[in-house]
């Protein structure tokens, strides 16, 4: 569906992608993740066919996004960033006309229409304006918004940002059923488990360049430890401790607010911890996660 | 979670003994808290307020002026040029223009009429945007400055503005000779108060706007482009059928414009001219109480 | 199957495009534009943006109404004031006329003009800006000529129907005197036109709504200098020239000429001004918006 080669973004002397290798295969669910800025959403753009690439080599759906770039288009789906809906117009008149920019016929946006309102549960606001939606119900019609011509691709770039718990998981089982349904997702976030949840495979990107690629439970077998000992501790008396319990795990991280002991065996790292008269204010064991992935291929944490 | 707190007290107990202890910000802040309050705590006086959200307004428009140059400054001259020497050269004068020139007769009018597109200009979407987009109004009344106050720094504000404006015009004027007498200086305050006297209503509209301000439109087209042009300013009301003459009479700009020609060509009696002071100043109080409490309405809920 | 929308998407394996679609990969004409411009600029469909609007319009159909009414209102004060300070003026061919029949063509060129300037820089801007209506738009296979062929369209369109309220009220008032005047409609369109691709260009320069301002230094003094309310023998000769250059110069004869049957050679040379003025700023317009919007 998708395959780059070397693909390179720049802004003026800024490159926001650096030389990146990309290939999504037809079905799967395909997710970019790192903190912002690190180029995803360029990336997205570039595939999206709304953004020229600087360099490097591009085929999206087989065609040349340069020279295609209307025929892509008309087989995409894309859900940006922030949503663009119009806000003139009312909920089902937004998805009516974004269906006529593809060509398709009155008869047939007004059937799609209804089904998508149904489809993003926005059935009873079909004549409100876009102004009054919630956060979360604006999402889903952005969502809609972009299945309006049946694409053969969707594009999310980060879909549930700013979301609370509740749309947001509302927003993953709709997900879900897309991906069930056959269509390819590219995804992009800088929340892990958001990731975790619904990629079937996926790239690292920091600062411009891709550090890592594969399924999130390869990702993590391969850059982490089974678990993890977070210990937190009251302002001012965190210093040294890193060096301290350094010996009770693989590795240790120290972040400015805690620190963080990788280990196949959590429970016993802490109570080796507590046997060094070492006393922090709280401590939480759990499982590793794409969040450690990250840490350790960049020393940063995803979201600040 | 009692650990934690047991060393957020400790470190605040150090803290307040030796300054330079290597106290976190929170403890940091609990001690100021518990050892009296840091604030400035001041309540201000209401004309200091007022004054404050003057310096406000100064302070955004020092950055912004040239943007605002056209409205406030150009637009009146353009008139005045294109109007004035232009459509005037084919005016022969006549009793219309009270024997005088084209020229001389429309040049306070229009100081006027710009005025009050100014002041209408600036306070219909720009006071709305103070409650709706920027919302800078409720950031305001979250300190000591009150609605009130907020509302009295504003109309302060562009009354300064307009009367900038209006001393700008004015010597421009003066270079096109459109000045008779010294008595055109006094066209300069009566522009400024019919520039308020329509501005403060259309505050008050603003602030009872909850929606786009589509109804902005409507009353530039509907209201204030009529007013200009049907008051007097290009033309003697007398010319206006009798039947709806009277329209012209309640409008804000034909009182001004009387004033504004009374003070510089002379033939107005003292009986009308208290009488427009008196119909512009009703308008201006009236709607100063209303745009008041709307503002308080509006910000304090 | 009835809740999910996405049932015909391509089966595994089954590559290229899916033939139950809507024939949306194939531009809908091959015009001249077309063949002219790059792919990406231009899919053949602005069409869909002058459905948009009329969709938005259709529930603000009283500012639509109103802005026939502004220029209703300066004829009106023309008939009733200004035109009694002024008896007669020189018009077209060197004929004396009344001043009222002077101005009327040229309120109508002028009202053509603010018409556009507004639908085409404010409207323009706040889609642009802060609505994001265009990223929205480019995502799909239109291209920034399609939004921009578009967008002029409409203008031209409110304009059109303006002029015709105008032309209707001009008739009205018995100011109209030659069948020629039926031609003041094509005119005020290619004002529209013209002004509305030139307004766009700006549009996309602006940055806050604060520099409206320079919007109106523009228009107004075009407005009020174009001749539109005096002859051009009013000026002095190098100012004539400057005047001369001002785009609704170029309206306001053709229309004053138009409606009292005095035509002319220079005409021609009225008409293809504006016509070089539309067509620039219909191309620099899809210019910019590829260039700020697809980045």
């Amino acid at each position: 569906m998708v395959e780059a080669k070397a693909l390179v973004k720049r802004f003026g002397d800024f490159e926001a992608v650096r030389g990146i290798d990309v290939q999504v295969r037809k079905g799967e669910a395909f997710g970019f993740l790192g903190p912002n800025g690190a180029g995803k959403s360029s990336t997205m753009r570039m595939i999206a066919s709304t953004s020229p690439r600087s360099d490097g080599d591009l085929r999206v759906l087989g065609m040349d996004p340069d020279v295609d770039g209307p025929r892509i288009r008309a087989r995409l789906g894309s859900v940006p960033q922030q949503d663009t809906l119009d806000t003139e117009l009312t909920v089902r008149q937004n998805l009516q006309i974004y269906g006529r920019y593809f060509g398709m016929s009155r008869a047939d946006v007004r059937r799609k229409a209804t089904e998508l309102m149904e489809f993003a549960q926005l059935s009873e606001r079909a004549d409100g304006l876009v102004d009054a939606l919630s956060g979360g119900m604006k999402r889903r019609l952005t969502i809609a918004r972009s299945l309006v011509n049946d694409p053969d691709l969707l594009l999310l770039d980060e879909p549930t940002t700013g979301l609370d718990p509740q749309a947001r998981h509302m927003l993953w089982d709709r997900l879900f059923r897309l991906k069930a349904g056959g269509v390819t997702l590219i995804i992009t976030s800088h929340y892990m488990d958001e990731v975790e949840q619904l990629c079937d495979r996926l790239v690292v990107m920091d600062d411009g360049r891709i550090v890592a690629e594969g399924s999130p439970s390869e990702l993590i077998a391969r850059y982490s430890t089974r678990e993890v000992l977070e210990l937190r501790f009251a302002p001012g008396e965190q210093g040294g401790i890193a060096e301290r319990v350094a010996e009770f795990g693989g590795r240790v991280e120290e972040l400015p607010d805690r620190v963080l002991v990788y280990t196949g065996d959590g429970e016993r790292a802490l109570e080796q911890v507590h046997g060094r008269d070492v006393r922090p204010a709280s401590s939480l064991v759990r499982r590793s996660t794409l969040e450690d992935v990250f840490l350790r291929l960049t020393g940063r944490t995803l979201v600040d | 979670m009692a650990g934690r707190d047991t060393a957020g007290r400790d470190t605040a107990g150090r803290d307040t003994a030796g300054r330079d202890m290597t106290g976190g910000n929170m403890a940091g802040a609990t001690a100021r808290v518990e050892t009296g309050s840091r604030s400035a705590g001041w309540v201000l006086g209401s004309w200091r307020a007022a004054w404050l959200r003057v310096e406000a307004h100064w302070t955004w428009y020092r950055r912004y002026w040239q943007s605002s140059l056209y409205s406030s400054g150009l637009q009146p001259v353009l008139f005045l040029a294109a109007m004035g020497l232009g459509f005037g050269s084919q005016v022969e004068a006549g009793p219309a223009t009270g024997g005088l020139a084209y020229l001389h007769y429309v040049a306070p009018a229009l100081l006027v009429a710009g005025a009050v597109q100014n002041a209408i200009g600036e306070l219909s979407y720009p006071v709305l945007s103070g409650f709706k987009w920027q919302q800078d109004y409720y950031a305001v009344t979250a300190t000591p400055v009150t609605a009130g106050q907020l509302l009295g720094g504003q109309i302060i504000w562009i009354a300064l503005r307009v009367g900038i404006a209006c001393v700008v015009y004015a010597i421009i004027a003066l270079l096109f000779g459109a000045w008779l007498n010294a008595g055109a200086l006094l066209v300069i305050p009566v522009g400024v108060l019919a520039a308020v006297a329509c501005g403060v209503p259309i505050m008050a509209v603003a602030a009872t706007t909850y929606n786009e301000g589509e109804r902005f439109a409507a009353i530039f087209r509907f209201l204030v482009m009529p007013m200009i042009l049907f008051s007097g300013t290009f033309f003697p009301i007398e010319q206006i059928p009798g039947a709806v003459r009277w329209l012209a009479w309640i409008s804000p700009v034909w009182h001004g414009t009387e004033l504004a020609r009374g003070v510089t060509l002379g033939g107005l009696g003292i009986g009308p001219a208290l009488g427009h002071l008196a119909f512009l100043g009703a308008l201006f109080g009236v709607s100063a109480v209303l745009a008041r409490r709307y503002f308080y309405r509006r910000l304090v809920v | 199957m009835r809740t999910s929308p996405t049932t015909s998407t391509t089966a595994p394996g089954a590559a290229g495009p899916d033939a139950t679609k809507p024939d949306t990969t194939k531009p809908a004409r091959r015009g001249l534009l077309l063949r002219m411009l790059p792919a990406p600029l231009y899919a053949g469909r602005a069409r869909a943006l002058l459905e948009r609007s009329a969709m938005v319009y259709s529930r603000a159909w009283l500012v639509f109404v109103s802005g026939v009414v502004e220029p209703l209102l300066y004829l009106l004060a023309f008939q009733v004031g200004f035109g009694k300070l002024v008896e007669e003026v020189t018009g077209p061919g060197g004929q004396t006329m009344s001043y009222v029949a002077f101005v009327a063509p040229a309120l109508l060129a002028a009202s053509a003009m603010n018409g556009a300037v507004f639908d085409s820089t404010f409207n323009v801007f706040f889609k642009f800006r802060y609505n994001k209506t265009y990223d929205a738009i480019l995502a799909t296979p239109l291209g920034p000529l399609d939004i921009a062929l578009g967008e002029i369209s409409w203008a031209v369109l409110r304009g059109g129907l303006y002029a015709l309220a105008f032309l209707g009220v001009m008739t009205g008032f018995g100011l109209v005197t030659s069948p020629w005047a039926l031609l003041l409609l094509p005119v005020a369109l290619l004002v529209s036109f013209a002004f509305s691709a030139v307004g766009m260009v700006c549009a996309t320069f602006l940055k806050s709504p604060a520099q409206f301002d320079f919007v109106q230094l523009a228009v107004m003094p075009m407005f009020l200098l174009s001749t539109t309310f005096y002859p051009l023998s009013v000026y002095p000769e190098p100012l004539q020239y400057a005047v001369q250059c001002l785009p609704l110069y170029h309206g306001v004869e053709l229309t004053r000429g138009l409606a009292v049957g005095v035509l002319d050679v220079s005409m021609i040379g009225h008409a293809a001004y504006l016509f070089v003025l539309a067509a620039a700023g219909s191309y620099f317009t899809a210019k910019r918006l590829a260039r700020l919007l697809l980045r």
